[in-house]
C-alpha cells in the first residue's frame, strides 16, 4: 500500500483551469506521493451569450477539470469524492497511468462514496484524464465536461531537441470541449429538468457527430474579454491543449509554436516552429511560445467554422513594447493610388 | 437580351411612379381590409448637437481619433418609439414583401433580430406602402440625436492613437472587455432597457440598429479639415452600446461584426418618418437609381 513506499507526501490544491497549481519545473527532490482530490459536480451549466443551458458533469466543478503537475517516477494518489447529490455512477481514467482502465475499474464510485486511487508516473508528458463509468454513458459523461489532464514533467525539466534546458514564465491549460445541446423542432436549444431527462435527447445529438458548441473551458468567451489571458512580451507560455473527444489544430494567430510536443510526449523532441499543431482526440499537447509582440493575440482552433462560429476561440492579452522590425503599418487602408511608371 | 431590358426598364418607369403615388394618395386599396397602422412616433424638436463622425479617418497616413463637429437638425424628426417587433415584421414577410428571417417567435413584444440592413430597408419600403407614411432608417446623426444621452462616444482618447495600432487594439478591447455585459444576450421583450429623455424605448439595449449610413474612410489635411472621403455602401453604421460596421447582408453580426471585441449581440431596427417628396423628384431619383447614378 500507498504507506509502504515511504516516500514523503505533498497535498496539492487544484485550481480551475486555465491556471494551473504552483509547481518546480525542475526537481532536485526524490520521487513523492502526491495527493489530489477530484470531487465530481453534476450541475446545470450556461455555455454561451444566448442562455443555452447544460446538464454538465465535472471533476471540482470546472470544465476542464484541472490540470495536475508532478515528476516522473512520482506517486499520484487520486482521491475521487462523488457527493450524495449528484445521481450518477462515476469514475476516472488516467491516460498516464498504467492497467486497469487508467484506474477507471477501480474507482466506480456511487453517489455519496468515495475511492482513492495511486498510480506510477512512469512517463513524461501531458495526458487526459476522464469519465469512463461504462455503456453508452461514457461518451456522454466525457461531452458533458467530465476529463482533465496531468502534466508528468521529466525530473530534469523540458528539454529543447538539442537536449538544452526550456522554461517556461507562464503556465496555461486550455481544454477544448464539444457539446451536444439538442434542439426542438424550431431549431431552438432545449433544457431539461436533469440529467435523466437530458439523456436521450443528449445521446441522439451526439451520434449524429455535429456539436452544437465546441468551446475552450467550459463556455463560449470564457478566455476572452475579461477572461482573456495576460502575458507580456519576452515572456514564455507553455500552453497545454487538451480534447478528450475530437481531433482539434491550435493555432496562435500572429505568432508559431517555439517547441510543440504535439503527442504530448516529453520523451520525444519537440517539434519547433510550428505553423498550427494538431492535438488528437483523446490526448493532449504542450506547446512553448515566447510572445515577441504586443496586442490581442488570438488562440484558436484552426478550423475557423469552430472558432468563430461553435466557440472555440481564447484570446492571451499582451503587454508590451511593439517590435517595428518583425511589423510595421507602411500605410494605414487607404484609397487605391493609380499606379505611375518607374522613370 | 436587349429587347428583354427595354421591357424591364418600361415595366419599371410605370411601376414606380404608381407605387410612389401611393406616397401622395395614402394608403394603398390593400390595406384597406386589414390596415397596417402607423407605429407609435416620438418626435424629436429641430436641435443642434455636437457629434462624433462615424467611419475611420488618418492624419498623415497615421489613423486618428473622427472629428466631433456640430450637428443641425433642421426638421422635427419622429422616430419609432419602439423597435420594430417580431410581429411588426412577420406581416411584411406575410405580404410577401421582406424576406422570411431566422424570427424565433413572432411576438409582438420581442424586436425582430437577425435582420440585415437590406431586409430593413425593404420593410421600410413595405412599411410605407401600406401606411402610406414614407418611413426610411435613420442616418447616423439622426440615432445619435435620438439616443441623446443613451449615445455612448466609445471613440478611443488622441493619446491612444499615438501609441500605435497595437496599443489602441488592446485599449479598446480592455474598454469593451471592462463595460458591465448583459449576460444574456438574446433579445428582451420591449421595454426591457427603459426610455431615455427623449421618450424612446430601448435605445442601446441589446439589439442594436441599422442607420443609413455608410462606412466612410477619410483624410484630413494639416488645418484638420476632412480631405477627401472614400464611402463603402457595402457596410453601414449600427448602433447600439456601442457603433460598430456591419456588411449590409448580415443578419447575425455575433461572430462577424468585428474580428476582435465585442461585437453587436443582436440586429434590429427602428425607422425614421421619412420626407414627403414631390412626385416629379420621387421620379427623378427613382431614374438615377435605376442608372446606377444614386
Amino acid at each position: 500500500m500507498a504507506q509502504d513506499l515511504k516516500l514523503p507526501r505533498q497535498k496539492i490544491d487544484l485550481i480551475a483551469p486555465p491556471y494551473v497549481h504552483a509547481h518546480e519545473q525542475a526537481t532536485k527532490q526524490g520521487p513523492q506521493i502526491v495527493e489530489f482530490r477530484l470531487v465530481v459536480e453534476e450541475k446545470e451549466i450556461v455555455i454561451d451569450d444566448r442562455g443555452t443551458k447544460l446538464r454538465a458533469m465535472s471533476f471540482n466543478g470546472s470544465i476542464p477539470a484541472p490540470l495536475m503537475v508532478v515528476h516522473e517516477g512520482d506517486y499520484v494518489e487520486v482521491t475521487l469524492v462523488n457527493s450524495d447529490t449528484n445521481s450518477m455512477l462515476h469514475n476516472v481514467d488516467f491516460h498516464a497511468a498504467t492497467g486497469a482502465s487508467g484506474g477507471g475499474d477501480l474507482t466506480l464510485v456511487n453517489p455519496g462514496e468515495e475511492a482513492v486511487l495511486r498510480w506510477k508516473a512512469t512517463r513524461t508528458g501531458v495526458f487526459i484524464y476522464h469519465c469512463i463509468p461504462g455503456g453508452p454513458v461514457v461518451p456522454w459523461h466525457i461531452a458533458s465536461g467530465m476529463s482533465g489532464a496531468v502534466m508528468v514533467l521529466p525530473r530534469t525539466g523540458l528539454k529543447d531537441p538539442a537536449g538544452r534546458p526550456l522554461r517556461y514564465d507562464r503556465i496555461y491549460y486550455i481544454g477544448e470541449q464539444d457539446f451536444y445541446v439538442p434542439r426542438d423542432t424550431k431549431g431552438k436549444f432545449k433544457s431539461y429538468a436533469s440529467h435523466a431527462e437530458a439523456f436521450p435527447d443528449t445521446l441522439e445529438t451526439m451520434t449524429k457527430l455535429v456539436p452544437s458548441h465546441v468551446v475552450f473551458n467550459g463556455r463560449v468567451g470564457a478566455l476572452t474579454g475579461k477572461n482573456a489571458m495576460p502575458a507580456k512580451v519576452g515572456e514564455t507560455v507553455l500552453i497545454v491543449h487538451s480534447q478528450a473527444d475530437r481531433d482539434t489544430r491550435p493555432h496562435l494567430v500572429g505568432g508559431h509554436g517555439d517547441y510543440v510536443w504535439e503527442t504530448g510526449s516529453f520523451q520525444n523532441p519537440p517539434q519547433v516552429d510550428v505553423e498550427t499543431w494538431f492535438i488528437r482526440g483523446g490526448s493532449a499537447g504542450a506547446a512553448l511560445y515566447k510572445f515577441r509582440q504586443p496586442g490581442v493575440v488570438a488562440y484558436v482552433n484552426h478550423s475557423m467554422i469552430e472558432a468563430f462560429e461553435l466557440g472555440a476561440t481564447a484570446h492571451f492579452k499582451v503587454e508590451g513594447a511593439w517590435n517595428d522590425d518583425l511589423m510595421a503599418q507602411m500605410k494605414a487602408p487607404a484609397p487605391i493610388m493609380p499606379r505611375t511608371n518607374s522613370p | 437580351m436587349q429587347h428583354r431590358w427595354n421591357i424591364l426598364l418600361l415595366a419599371s418607369a410605370i411601376a414606380a411612379p404608381m407605387t410612389m403615388l401611393a406616397f401622395v394618395l395614402g394608403p394603398s386599396s390593400r390595406s384597406l381590409a386589414s390596415p397596417v397602422p402607423v407605429p407609435d412616433l416620438v418626435e424629436l424638436a429641430p436641435g443642434t448637437f455636437r457629434y462624433r463622425v462615424s467611419g475611420e479617418f488618418t492624419r498623415d497616413g497615421k489613423p486618428v481619433s473622427a472629428p466631433i463637429v456640430t450637428i443641425a437638425i433642421r426638421h422635427t424628426l419622429a422616430v419609432m418609439r419602439h423597435q420594430v417587433t417580431a410581429a411588426d415584421y412577420e406581416r411584411c414577410v406575410a405580404a410577401r414583401a421582406c424576406s422570411i428571417s431566422d424570427i424565433d417567435a413572432a411576438s409582438s413584444d420581442h424586436p425582430v433580430v437577425k435582420v440585415s440592413w437590406w431586409d430593413a430597408s425593404a420593410y421600410a419600403a413595405w412599411l410605407s406602402l401600406e401606411t402610406g407614411v414614407p418611413f426610411r432608417l435613420p442616418k447616423d446623426e439622426e440615432w445619435a440625436y435620438m439616443a441623446g444621452s443613451r449615445f455612448n462616444d466609445d471613440a478611443l482618447p488622441e493619446r491612444a492613437y499615438a501609441s500605435g495600432p497595437v496599443q489602441r487594439a488592446l485599449m479598446a478591447y480592455e474598454r469593451h472587455a471592462s463595460r458591465e455585459e448583459i449576460d444574456d444576450q438574446t433579445a428582451q421583450p420591449i421595454g426591457t432597457f427603459g426610455m431615455n429623455e427623449n421618450g424612446i424605448i430601448d435605445m442601446a439595449g441589446n439589439v442594436w440598429e441599422w442607420t443609413d449610413t455608410c462606412f466612410t474612410r477619410n483624410v484630413i489635411d494639416e488645418r484638420g479639415e476632412i480631405a477627401t472621403t472614400s464611402v463603402n455602401c457595402g457596410a453601414r453604421v449600427v448602433e447600439g452600446r456601442h457603433r460598430t460596421y456591419v456588411t449590409d447582408f448580415i443578419r447575425d453580426a455575433r461572430a462577424g461584426g468585428c474580428s476582435i471585441g465585442t461585437p453587436a449581440s443582436n440586429l434590429g431596427f427602428r425607422l425614421v418618418r421619412g420626407e414627403k417628396p414631390s412626385l416629379p423628384r420621387l421620379f427623378l431619383e427613382h431614374v438615377r437609381r435605376f442608372f446606377g447614378l444614386g
